[in-house]
């Protein structure tokens, strides 16, 4: 069992937990993740590395309440225990000095691009970061990337903060105007998709951290499999980061909607049992 | 008892859970043979004095003898017989492909049935569970420390004889419970979970051996890292990395491994979702490509589940490019799997997978096969016939064509031989590796086989690791 040290809500739906695993925290690299299972009937879901401390032998993963897992997650509290807590897992991030070079990130996908961001910075490289949400309320951790990068583009889709745009945009407007040398987006699929169609008319080298479903998460199923110019490719060992240019995204996106029956069914079931725990509580308060 | 009377009884059969009603659920088909039938079965063996059912057991467990105490009564005695040579009486009695192992060698197979060695053995294995009578004892600690790497039957057999010699043992598990395909392929109805997982508990409580999980030996920790740690390491990390037949059309939706649907099942118990909840997509038209145990463990759960999710219609077919005759699976799960309705298209293998605009599959191409001459395996070959193309409307295609070794624990460990497929190169007798320190066995070496061979294995590593700590041999 691992024990929640700490909780934080980042907006309304993402949440940061500190948790004490020290033999993941002792090998966690930038990019890699870890597979939690909240208890006996949880399933096995892949959680990015966001931060980890070695010495405390804590591992810091932020999360986005999408479906019943991450919301159930989402409601425990620090002093809970988590049943399944694995890791390292996945190839660590390629940092190197490769000069100017542009990170994009849409909603959560800020949490995975910061620690890259800052690694990328101290090895000497020009960071220009760009990221996106839908509106205000999805975004965090501005003034965290603002230290780490040289400069901070921030766009909504609803124009409620910062730039009224697509990450997209701005993007295009960076790479017409200078000379840079590497990309990495992470974020949403089709994000993904659109960062990755246009650094390829401009020929930039593009890496994605791909969140494919994944069941193991160590190699054993070919559920995470993707498809590359070179055949498939299982992402939670041979990735997660991978070229964008090299990726079959139509068949990804597809893939990614195969459980959404069941999805939308455990999620309900959720909300149907913490609202009668709430009923039930609210009794007790009475 | 004469011969000629012990010759006479038949072979007792093993009461089922009935075709139709099994179909529904995912409770044990084989029920156990009562005491009377085990005992009336046990009356059957010869005693014979050089008894050749030993020589077809991986394991050379101690036939006659066991078979001898249980029929006298005393199953104390016939489990204490037993667990010289086997330690998972419960597990192998119920798996073990019999048929082409120790009942095929037995001397009543010659004129007539063998004895059922396999349903006696689980006979007595399943009484041992439920009464605990035959523990077994820790000795003094030796004070040297090994690592076992991966909790299939290969790992635990291997930690099993270093515990009963005192040795210090801990088994890292890169899932979040021990047993490895025991656990994550082997279905609930071939195989009850509670079965494995009190096998393991009850040898771990004996003999002090500690099991840590979620630990991925090559990222979580490096085998290295524990050769500094440890006086000895054992890698049993079995053949988990599904192959996909290199045809088009595998990324559609609707196309898995068999080991993600099994995982899914029997792991993650997705049969019970949304009670667990990790959901199993499965449609109402399923092909299964293969037909070995795997694709029989995946065809029998596919048909389980259409029927539990209330479909009328549903059909399974298993796609196999051979004939009947050469189909790999145990005898009897071919037989249960037929009587379950599963639809066999023999002498037939896929060309391509199709798929609609959406991404999902609509259906399955195949082209009719014939056997050719006898490849060097000595199987006949089989050889497409031309132009004999035609295509099985399905929604759900299911890839059990066996599996090698995941490579995750051989990071940074380019000097560690293996062969071409992936698996380790160890000696037979000794599982020594090209490695100081670093034994190997079961499927990691051998490629899939079976769980009493995994366990033979683990059990001569352990052996050779005993004599090395004990300074017998460097
Ligand atoms: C390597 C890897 C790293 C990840 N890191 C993070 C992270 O740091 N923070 C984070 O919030 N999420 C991360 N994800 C995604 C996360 O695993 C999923 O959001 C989670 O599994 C959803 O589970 P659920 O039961 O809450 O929702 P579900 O009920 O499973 O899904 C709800 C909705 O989310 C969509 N969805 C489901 N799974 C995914 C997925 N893998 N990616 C995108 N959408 C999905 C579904 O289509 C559905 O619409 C990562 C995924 C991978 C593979
Ligand atoms: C569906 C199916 C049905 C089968 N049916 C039968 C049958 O009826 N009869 C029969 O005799 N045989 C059967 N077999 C074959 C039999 O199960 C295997 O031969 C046997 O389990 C091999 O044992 P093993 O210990 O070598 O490996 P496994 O059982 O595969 O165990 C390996 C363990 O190592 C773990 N592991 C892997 N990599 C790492 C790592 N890097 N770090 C830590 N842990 C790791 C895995 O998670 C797993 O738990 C079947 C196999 C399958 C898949
Ligand atoms: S372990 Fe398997 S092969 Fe050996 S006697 Fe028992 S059932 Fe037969
Ligand atoms: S060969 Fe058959 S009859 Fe002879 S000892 Fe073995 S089980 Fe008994
Ligand atoms: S999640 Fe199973 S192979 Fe990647």
């Amino acid at each position: 069992m691992y024990t929640i040290l700490e909780k934080q809500a980042l907006n309304d739906v993402v949440k940061l937990m500190v948790v004490k695993a020290p033999h993941v925290a002792r090998k966690a690299g930038a990019g890699q993740f870890v597979i939690v299972k909240i208890d006996d009937f949880g399933e096995r879901v892949p959680l990015t590395i966001a931060d980890f401390d070695r010495r405390a032998g804590t591992v810091t993963i932020i999360f986005q309440e999408v479906g019943k897992s991450t919301k159930h997650l989402g409601a425990l509290n620090s002093g809970d225990k988590l049943a399944t807590f694995a890791g390292p897992l996945g190839h660590p991030t390629e940092i190197k000095r490769y000069g100017a070079v542009i990170c994009v990130a849409g909603g959560v996908g800020i949490a995975p691009v910061y620690p890259i961001a800052k690694a990328l910075k101290q090895a000497g490289n020009v960071v220009i970061s760009i990221i996106g949400a839908r509106n205000k309320g999805l975004l965090f951790w501005e003034e965290r990337m603002r230290t780490v990068s040289d400069e901070l583009i921030v766009c909504t889709d609803d124009g409620s903060y910062g730039r009224k745009a697509v990450v997209t945009e701005p993007l295009k407007e960076i790479l017409s105007a200078k000379n840079i040398s590497h990309v990495w987006a992470i974020g949403p699929a089709i994000m993904m998709k659109f960062v990755s169609m246009l650094t390829k008319e401009f020929n930039v080298p593009t890496v994605v951290s791909l969140n494919t479903i994944m069941i193991d998460g160590t190699g054993m199923c070919g559920g995470c499999r993707v498809l590359l110019d070179e055949g498939a490719k299982f992402v939670c060992v041979d990735g997660p980061e991978f070229d964008g240019h090299k990726i079959d995204w139509d068949s990804l996106l597809s893939r990614q909607r195969i459980y959404r029956d069941e999805e939308l069914i455990a999620s309900g079931r959720w909300e149907h049992i913490c609202n009668l725990d709430k009923a039930v509580s609210g009794d007790k308060d009475k | 008892m004469t011969k000629q009377e012990r010759i006479k009884i038949p072979r007792q059969e093993m009461p089922l859970q009935d075709k139709l009603i099994r179909r529904c659920n995912f409770e044990e088909v084989s029920l156990g043979l009562s005491e009377a039938l085990a005992i009336k079965e046990a009356e059957r063996c010869l005693q014979c004095k050089k008894p050749k059912c030993v020589e077809g057991c991986p394991v050379g467990v101690l036939i006659p003898q066991f078979i001898k105490a249980l029929r006298k009564g005393d199953i104390n005695e016939s489990i204490r017989v037993m667990k010289i040579k086997n330690n998972l009486p419960a597990v192998c009695g119920r798996i073990c492909p019999q048929e082409t192992q120790c009942e095929r060698n037995c001397f009543l197979g010659k004129t007539g049935e063998p004895v059922a060695i396999g349903r006696l053995e689980r006979y007595i294995g399943d009484y041992e569970l439920s009464r605990r009578t035959c523990p077994m004892v820790k000795p003094r600690d030796t004070g040297k420390k090994v690592a076992v790497v991966g909790s299939g039957p290969a790992g635990i057999a291997c930690a099993v004889d270093l515990g009963r010699e005192g040795h210090r043992v801990t088994i890292f598990e890169s899932l979040h419970l021990p047993g490895g395909v025991l656990i994550y392929g082997i279905p609930e109805f071939r195989l009850p979970k509670s079965v494995v997982h009190s096998e393991i508990d009850y040898a771990v409580q004996c003999l002090g051996i500690e099991i840590k999980t979620d630990h991925i030996i090559g990222r979580t920790v490096t085998l290295d890292e524990l050769l500094e740690e440890y006086d000895a390491v054992f890698i049993g990390t079995g053949a988990g990395l599904p192959n996909f037949m290199k045809i088009p059309g595998i990324n559609y939706s609707g196309v898995m491994s068999a080991n993600e649907f099994l995982t899914r099942i029997n792991l993650m118990k997705a049969y019970r979702f949304p009670e667990y909840d990790t959901p199993v997509r499965i449609g109402g038209r399923v092909a299964v490509i293969g037909a070995g145990n795997v694709a029989m463990d995946s065809a029998r759960c596919a048909v389980r589940l259409q029927k539990s999710m209330g479909m009328k219609s549903g059909e399974v077919h298993v796609i196999y490019r051979r004939s009947r005759d050469e189909v790999p699976a145990r005898l009897e799960e071919f037989h249960h799997a037929e009587e379950e309705g599963i639809i066999f298209d023999f002498l037939t293998s896929p060309v391509e997978i199709i798929g609609d605009i959406n991404g999902n599959v609509t259906g399955i191409k195949c082209i009719r096969m014939k056997l050719g001459d006898a490849d060097i395996s000595g199987r006949k070959k089989p050889v497409p016939v031309a132009n004999s193309e035609f295509t099985i409307d399905v929604d759900t295609v299911i890839m059990a064509l066996g599996t090698s070794p995941n490579p995750v624990v051989f990071t940074n460990n380019g000097n560690l031989r293996r062969t071409n497929d992936g698996t380790v190169v160890a000696g037979n007798e000794t599982g020594r590796t090209s490695r100081e320190r670093l034994w190997a066995g079961g499927d990691v070496v051998t490629g899939s086989a079976t769980v009493i061979s995994a366990m033979g294995a683990g059990k001569r590593a352990a052996a050779d690791i005993h004599r090395f700590l004990s300074g017998e041999v460097s």
